[in-house]
């Protein structure tokens, strides 16, 4: 093999191989890719109830309830529009509160959503990009806390 | 006093480095040997300058100075010790002064140590990396002076982040940052021998051990912080395709990619501009890695102080860098020569194709890291991409790279012959089909899928053992003489070896871990118990206590099996008051085999508290295989052939045996 060709063989296998992998990506973004909704793009829009979500917004004042078992809790999210009622089961993250935003993933099923995870923040005064984002949509945005 | 030292120290640093960028290139471009001298003193006079801002920052930190801004924000008097030092850098000003007094440390060991470089060479990378000096030192000085005063200065500081309180943190981001930073060092070798238009097999050598130090600082870097994420963060995993892990792993990736190729470079003289190329990309994503971490784009538990200011400042050092050394490297490739021939099934092919699957992970790697980034910019809509794509992605490309890993060093130089290399290995096929049985047997009741993972790792382990074992000619020849081939076999022949078996071993405790693991969520009284993967663990009491700067809950477990005690886990929910923030610190039972671990979460003696238990199987083995890839690292590092131009001083004649390398 010359090196010229060599050379030309050596492109070829890199584009085959990143064919390759863009269609596993490809394949891999359609089955795992997870959006991001807030509440009122739930009450809004028809929302495959299958697939994997992330609701954000605020959890509601006065909503967070615990049940009998001391490990499921009830609550609802808020973007001050509307809310969702969520139920988890599990521990929730420390910084876990009223009032505070929240990121979960999980799925709807009937209405509520069902979370699987709910993401760990750890910062009092954070407030997740989405969250704040799909507050300042629905109009509710109050300025940063800081500054 | 001391502050207004430190930042006088940067300034007189950023002065240093305007002198290092400037003056050798010059001088290399004349051929003026005086002019290319001054690169050693100027490299020399910038790292100590840095290195005296760092000692007067740590000075602020350890006397609690709180009328320095960053002090005040990140520390407290009641700190332990170790905390306030590693506050320095828990910062983000404090940790770019870091990042540049690592960048000027490896500017200091060229200038010293690269005596046997050619001079115009050493001026020109000693020139390349002044000039990534100058950059970040302009970063530091206009947008993030770590030096600036508080008045009045408040009585006490606003603590460290509680998480960042931690000895597994203390090292990690040094770790990093000279193995991200180290890359720098590759990437000037890579510019200054485009603007030579001279690579060939010298320049391989004299770039390796600073591939080597990199690669194996970013390995152990990246290790410790995901130790530390698995124990500190207690959400039982340890590792989260989180997007700034990704910013460590894609330069790990490149830069292993790399240390591939530079040894086809160094031997057969070829693939050169592709060499440079991942030199160039090495660097490239370790600045982006830089980059989407202060600048706030993505989100995760690593974002500092977000500050847009600074996200552009960094962005425009990674366009000059970056676009400027494509530019070149676009206008040199094309003129270099052609290098040695070799046949597809070679050992070089086989590194070319270690060098295509490592590049294509890493491609898929920044797909998932940015896509989100590009969705949002372009729709509007959010999205996060999670584990399950980079398993989707990623481990399909993995396989035959793993599989491949047995095969290529038994290909020889130029022209290998597969069917003989396949039968040398028929050892690690026995070991990929006992291990894969063995372990299927121990978990038959179990998802099958890690079985394979653990084949492969038995074929890559064994393969790994035997190509040392054929070296050494062990069994063929009496075994004393292959005692004697062990002692004349290069170091770096051990090296790679204990690297392949490091990740044999590493993808045995990952495989089993993400199929394998089991979890309980339960609430507890005190006296409840609960059973885990045959262990009854049983809460015996909550202590509420009190720590140096926090308060605590402390849960007593009692570990059994088979009503004998294994082991009491106290899992810990503290409460930081001066940052007002909870952490849970869990507790981990480990043995060979698996570890336990425990977290508590919030409640009270009436109602009980949320007790999440995990068993996970096999974690030791990642951490025992990444402990054996930097070992294998260090190893290699001591190669006495690459000791030329590598960060050993050597004088006098060339046999004289160095301190533990030669007969240690």
């Amino acid at each position: 093999m010359t090196p010229t060709r060599r050379r030309l063989a050596f492109i070829g296998l890199g584009f085959l191989s990143l064919l390759v992998a863009s269609a596993l990506a490809l394949t891999a973004f359609e089955d795992t890719l997870v959006f991001f909704y807030s509440p009122s793009d739930i009450k809004e829009k028809s929302i495959n109830t299958d697939k994997q979500i992330r609701i954000g917004g605020l959890v509601k004042n006065g909503s967070l309830k615990k049940s009998e078992d001391g490990i499921t809790v009830r609550f609802e999210v808020t973007d001050l529009n509307y809310s969702i009622p969520a139920v988890y089961r599990g521990p929730l993250p420390d910084l876990f509160r009223e009032n505070q935003g929240v990121v979960a993933e999980g799925h709807l099923s009937k209405g509520i959503f069902r979370a699987k995870t709910i993401l760990a923040k750890h910062d009092e005064n954070y407030m997740p990009k989405e969250v704040a984002d799909s507050l300042k949509k629905a109009g509710k945005w109050k300025g940063e806390s800081k500054n | 006093m001391i502050a207004e030292l430190g930042h006088f120290a940067l300034i007189l640093a950023f002065v240093m480095a305007l002198v290092q960028t400037t003056v050798p290139l010059i001088g290399a471009q004349k051929s003026n040997t005086v002019l290319m001298e001054i690169g050693k003193p100027s490299a020399i006079a910038q790292f100590f300058t840095i290195l005296l801002a760092f000692c007067a920052l740590t000075n602020a930190y350890i006397t609690s100075d709180f009328s320095v801004v960053n002090v005040a924000e990140n520390s407290h008097s009641l700190k332990p010790l170790l905390y306030k030092i590693s506050g320095v850098w828990g910062n983000h000003e404090g940790s770019m002064v870091l990042w540049v007094l690592i960048l000027a440390l490896f500017g200091l060991m060229v200038a010293i140590y690269g005596k046997n470089l050619p001079p115009t060479l050493r001026a020109r990378v000693l020139g390349i990396q002044g000039s990534i000096g100058v950059a970040f030192l302009a970063f530091i000085i206009i947008t993030s002076n770590p030096f600036l005063r508080l008045d009045p200065a408040p009585l006490d500081g606003r603590d460290l982040n509680p998480l960042l309180q931690d000895p597994g943190l203390a090292f990690h981001p040094p770790m990093l940052y000279l193995g991200y930073v180290g890359f720098s060092i590759t990437f000037s070798f890579a510019i200054a021998a485009l603007i030579e238009g001279n690579i060939g097999p010298a320049w391989a050598r004299w770039v390796r051990p600073w591939a080597l130090l990199a690669w194996t600082s970013l390995t152990a870097g990246i290790t410790l912080g995901s130790w530390w994420a698995y124990y500190e963060l207690g959400w039982g995993g340890w590792w989260y395709w989180d997007p700034v892990e990704n910013a460590s792993f894609m330069p790990w990736l490149v830069g292993t990619a790399f240390l591939h190729s530079a040894i086809v470079v160094e031997k057969r003289d070829a693939l050169r501009s592709w060499t440079i190329l991942l030199a160039i990309l090495a660097f490239t994503l370790s600045l982006m890695g830089t980059f989407l971490v202060r600048s706030g784009v993505l989100t995760s538990v690593h974002a500092f102080a977000v500050d847009p200011e600074r996200g552009l400042f960094i962005l425009a050092i990674l366009g000059f860098f970056v676009g400027g050394a494509f530019i070149l490297f676009a206008i040199r490739a094309p003129k270099m020569a052609l290098g040695g021939f070799f046949q597809p099934i070679s050992r070089e092919g086989g590194l070319v194709m270690n060098n295509l699957l490592l590049s294509v992970a890493t491609a898929t790697v920044f797909l998932g890291t940015l896509y989100p980034l590009f969705l949002d910019a372009a729709t509007g809509q959010k999205v996060s991409v999670g584990p399950p794509f980079f398993n989707a992605t990623f481990i399909p490309i993995m396989i035959p790279l793993l599989l491949l890993m047995a095969i290529g060093p038994m290909l020889s130089w130029k022209q290998g012959d597969l069917a003989s290399a396949m039968s040398r290995l028929w050892i690690a096929a026995i070991c990929s089909g006992g291990l894969g049985i063995l372990f299927w047997l121990l978990n038959s009741d179990k998802p099958f899928t890690p079985i394979i993972g653990f084949a492969i790792a038995g074929w890559l382990g064994g393969g790994a053992l035997k190509e040392l074992a054929d070296r050494l000619l062990l069994f063929k020849i009496p075994f004393r003489n292959s005692l004697l081939r062990a002692k004349g076999l290069p170091k770096s022949a051990y090296g790679m070896t204990l690297a392949h078996l490091g990740i044999a071993i590493f993808v045995c405790g990952a495989s089993a871990d993400s199929a394998w693991r089991s979890e309980v969520v339960f609430n507890a009284k005190e006296k409840d118990q609960t059973q885990i993967a045959g262990f009854n663990l049983k809460l015996q009491k909550v202590d509420r206590l009190k720590g140096p700067n926090y308060e605590t809950e402390r849960a007593h477990i009692l570990v059994t099996k088979d009503s004998k005690t294994v082991a009491n886990l106290y899992p810990e929910r503290r409460f930081y008051p001066v940052q007002q923030m909870l952490t849970t610190e869990a507790t981990i039972y480990s043995t060979v085999m698996a570890d336990l671990y425990a977290t508590i979460g919030e409640g009270d003696k009436r109602n009980g508290w949320v007790l999440r238990i995990w068993y996970n199987p096999l974690i030791p083995w990642i951490w025992l295989g990444c402990l054996l890839m930097v070992l294998g690292g260090l190893i290699s590092l001591t190669d006495r052939r690459l000791r030329i131009g590598a960060p050993e001083k050597r004088k006098g004649n060339y046999k004289t045996p160095k301190l533990g390398t030669e007969h240690g």
